[in-house]
């Protein structure tokens, strides 16, 4: 991971950058447009305030805060595992890579252990949701640039790990199976073989999506040198995930920090990056990755140790006192819980540390002087989730 | 007997101008309809795998006829600020576009509702009168999302109407005329080296002109890969978003009527029209079989039309404007030089 070497060069090189899409010598009066909160381009309801010359954007500033729900607060009166329950709604195109960062930080306070049979599975399951969560990216960024068969194609494959991640632990979108010290259960019978199968056809729908859109002349077009991240600017916003890796940064938390009860270094996977840091190299950073996540999955699912799922633990959870913090790489990006705990049944503070607020704020830096049109690349490809921004 | 006597049938001036107007108002929501169900409904369900519309009548086919009925109950809401009476008038003024279309369509030699000596003409200048009622949508809904969407419009208007012009004039060189008729007689008597099989459809030497004609068509429809004027993820389906019930069926029957008929212009003019190769064009079985073999081809066109429509992500304005002038123009005029000297030499 580069550092920023020094933050009044990047601002400078920032502003000037910004100045230079913009045509000030013919700048007329200009039109403020709000865009959302109910606008279809923001997955929910985030609010855009563009102040427009034509259809030139002179500033777009990001308007969070719609669906605040208060989760931070909320986690100070549950208990661990109703917690875990709570916080399946963060991101809610992965659920379960929201609870894993959580219950492992719980787990680190705790000394406690997942059996390699859980840690396995959970890795699994973990990689299922960013499968799930990015390939209806891909989909929903076509639907925003008019492709509106990419959408469809993208929820009928999405379903197969949808079911898979359903049979397994009962919820198809809120698993709620992670547990401290293991999982809820074991897998179902057969549930190994329907995954191969499952990642069989996400491969091939990724092939199709490369085909239908990455490769189209017309979505090259509008992403190719649009929304361009250089390396420092992505950084000094504290971007993470795909957006960072699109702009050459090789830095992935699976790889470079991978917290323990996570088995990403017994797989043979790779870390994508893309030199562009423009609408293209993320969403084909994204590709890659959920190539690589089946990747992952269906090497796993070969060398899965049997054993327990659950280590002991006792029935009442009562955590000691301490602070921890474990991050992982989510499909959104860095995700971490910074759990406080005065040895009680509910922690004393949780702070969440999600990944598309960071990512949405690099919004008004990249969209001074894009076009109305690129303004919708450049949201698509930064992908964020409300409930992952707002909490 | 029957063909005989209805070829015979001669009524009087206001006899004959109220039964075409009767007709004309019949055809035009029916073939929206059609194409509507066709292919918004069906094929593209089956494009994107999923089922389409399955529960009014058998398997879903009513269901467009239901959807209208449902808008026919709608209020009619106009924004506060609206122009009212611009904002009122506008979607008849991109329907009116649409008729005035249809009545130089022809479906057999005397099947048109005015068989024009300057039918190419005609059909180009009232095509772009559309572009009015959208700025009108406009500037009447008193909306930022309405008034780009009709300043996009405005832009694509310019953008687009020259290629579909001159790819239209290589059709117009080879074949001698500007009427409608006239063309497809002219395909129909044509020959491919002497074969006189299937007469000479434009397609076979213009299909350069074709393609521009194409692209230009799905730009003048708002349709993707061109469909920046209504795009519904950046404004929000443009000029229409503050129609509400009829008024917005209105812009809906609208546009698919105008994608059939600029089908069938297309299948005129590049495809041999109403005419079957075998048949004398002066035959009267033309009253029954060229509305039918108009209707396959019109069929053929839109299926070529929708697929873009279905499968291609959008440009970016300035993106067409590029395409188009230097692209599309340019490709038009050698394509318009290079007929006009085969012409003059062949």
């Amino acid at each position: 991971m580069t550092a920023v070497s020094d933050p009044q060069s990047v601002s400078a090189l920032a502003a000037e950058a910004t100045d230079n899409r913009v045509n000030l010598d013919f700048e007329t009066e200009g039109m403020t447009l709000n865009m959302g909160p109910q606008h279809p381009a923001t997955h929910g309801t985030l609010r855009i305030i563009a102040k427009l010359d034509g259809e030139q954007v002179i500033s777009a500033e990001p308007v969070c805060g719609y669906m605040h729900r208060g989760y931070e607060k909320l986690t100070e009166v549950r208990t661990y595992p109703q917690i875990n329950a709570l916080i399946n709604r963060i991101d809610w195109l992965g659920s379960f890579a929201n609870e894993v960062p959580f219950i492992l930080a719980a787990e680190k306070l705790m000394g406690v252990e997942a059996p390699p049979r859980a840690q396995w599975i959970r890795t699994i399951l973990f990689e299922m949701s960013r499968i799930a969560n990015i390939s209806l990216f891909l989909g929903d960024f076509g639907l925003q640039l008019g492709g509106m068969t990419a959408g469809f194609y993208a929820f009928r494959d999405r379903e197969w790990v949808l079911n898979q991640i359903e049979s397994a632990t009962g919820g198809r979108f809120h698993p709620n199976f992670d547990r401290i010290g293991g999982l809820k259960d074991d897998l179902p019978k057969g549930w190994i073989e329907s995954s191969h199968l499952a990642m069989a056809r996400l491969l091939a729908f990724c092939d199709e999506m490369e085909d239908l859109l990455i490769g189209n002349e017309i979505f090259q077009a509008r992403t190719r040198g649009i929304g361009v991240i250089p390396a420092e600017v992505g950084l000094s916003y504290g971007l993470s995930g795909a957006n960072l890796r699109a702009s050459g940064v090789d830095w992935d938390l699976r790889r470079d920090s991978c917290p323990p009860g996570l088995v990403y270094d017994k797989a043979d996977w790779k870390v994508w990056t893309h030199p562009d840091g423009d609408c293209f190299a993320r969403t084909w950073v994204r590709l890659q990755e959920t190539r690589e996540a089946a990747k992952i999955v269906t090497q796993l699912l070969d060398t899965i140790p049997s054993g327990p799922v659950m280590a002991k633990v006792p029935r009442i959870i009562k955590v000691p006192e301490g602070e921890a913090y474990v991050a992982t790489e989510n499909p959104l990006g860095e995700m971490g819980y910074y759990v406080v705990s005065k040895g009680d049944l509910v922690p004393f503070r949780v702070k969440i540390r999600s990944a598309s607020f960071n990512n949405i704020s690099i919004v008004p830096w990249v969209a001074r002087g894009a076009y109305v049109p690129d303004l919708i690349s450049i949201l698509g490809s930064l992908y964020f989730i409300l409930g992952d921004i707002d909490r | 007997m029957t063909l005989l006597l209805a070829a015979s049938f001669d009524p009087p001036y206001w006899l004959s101008t109220l039964i075409k107007v009767l007709v004309i108002s019949a055809v035009v929501p029916t073939t929206a309809l059609i194409l509507g169900m066709v292919f918004l409904f069906k094929i593209m369900s089956w494009m994107q795998s999923r089922l389409g519309p399955q529960e009014a009548g058998p398997r879903g086919t009513l269901q467009l006829l239901a959807d209208g009925v449902k808008f026919l109950q709608k209020e009619d809401i106009a924004p506060d600020g609206a122009d009212l009476r611009v904002f009122r008038i506008a979607p008849l003024v991109v329907l009116m576009s649409t008729l005035l279309l249809y009545v130089a369509l022809p479906a057999s030699m005397h099947l048109v509702v005015a068989n024009l000596d300057v039918g190419v003409f005609y059909v180009l200048a009232v095509s772009s009168l559309s572009v009015i009622g959208v700025l009108m949508a406009g500037y009447g809904s008193a909306s930022k999302y309405s008034l780009m969407g009709a300043l996009r419009a405005a832009g694509q208007l310019i953008a687009y109407e020259l290629p579909m012009v001159l790819a239209v004039i290589g059709v117009v060189i080879q074949a001698g005329t500007l009427s409608l008729n006239g063309i497809v007689v002219q395909q129909a008597d044509g020959a491919i080296f002497g074969w006189t099989g299937i007469g000479f459809p434009y397609i076979l030497t213009q299909f350069v002109g074709f393609f521009i004609f194409i692209a230009a068509v799905q730009a003048e429809l708002t349709q993707p890969p061109f469909d920046m004027p209504v795009a519904e993820s950046e404004i929000v389906s443009g000029y229409q978003v503050e129609y509400t019930g009829f008024r917005f069926l209105l812009f809906f029957l609208a546009e698919f009527a105008t994608a059939f008929v600029f089908a069938g212009i297309a299948a005129v003019l590049f495809l041999g029209g109403w005419a079957v190769p075998w048949l004398e064009t002066s035959s009267d079985w033309y009253y029954v079989l060229g509305p039918a073999v108009l209707f396959a081809k019109v069929m053929l066109v839109s299926f070529l039309i929708f697929w873009v429509r279905f499968t291609y992500p959008r440009f970016r304005e300035d993106q067409l404007q590029s395409f188009a002038w230097k692209f599309l123009i340019p490709l038009a005029l050698v394509n318009i030089v290079i007929t006009g000297i085969l012409k003059v030499v062949l």
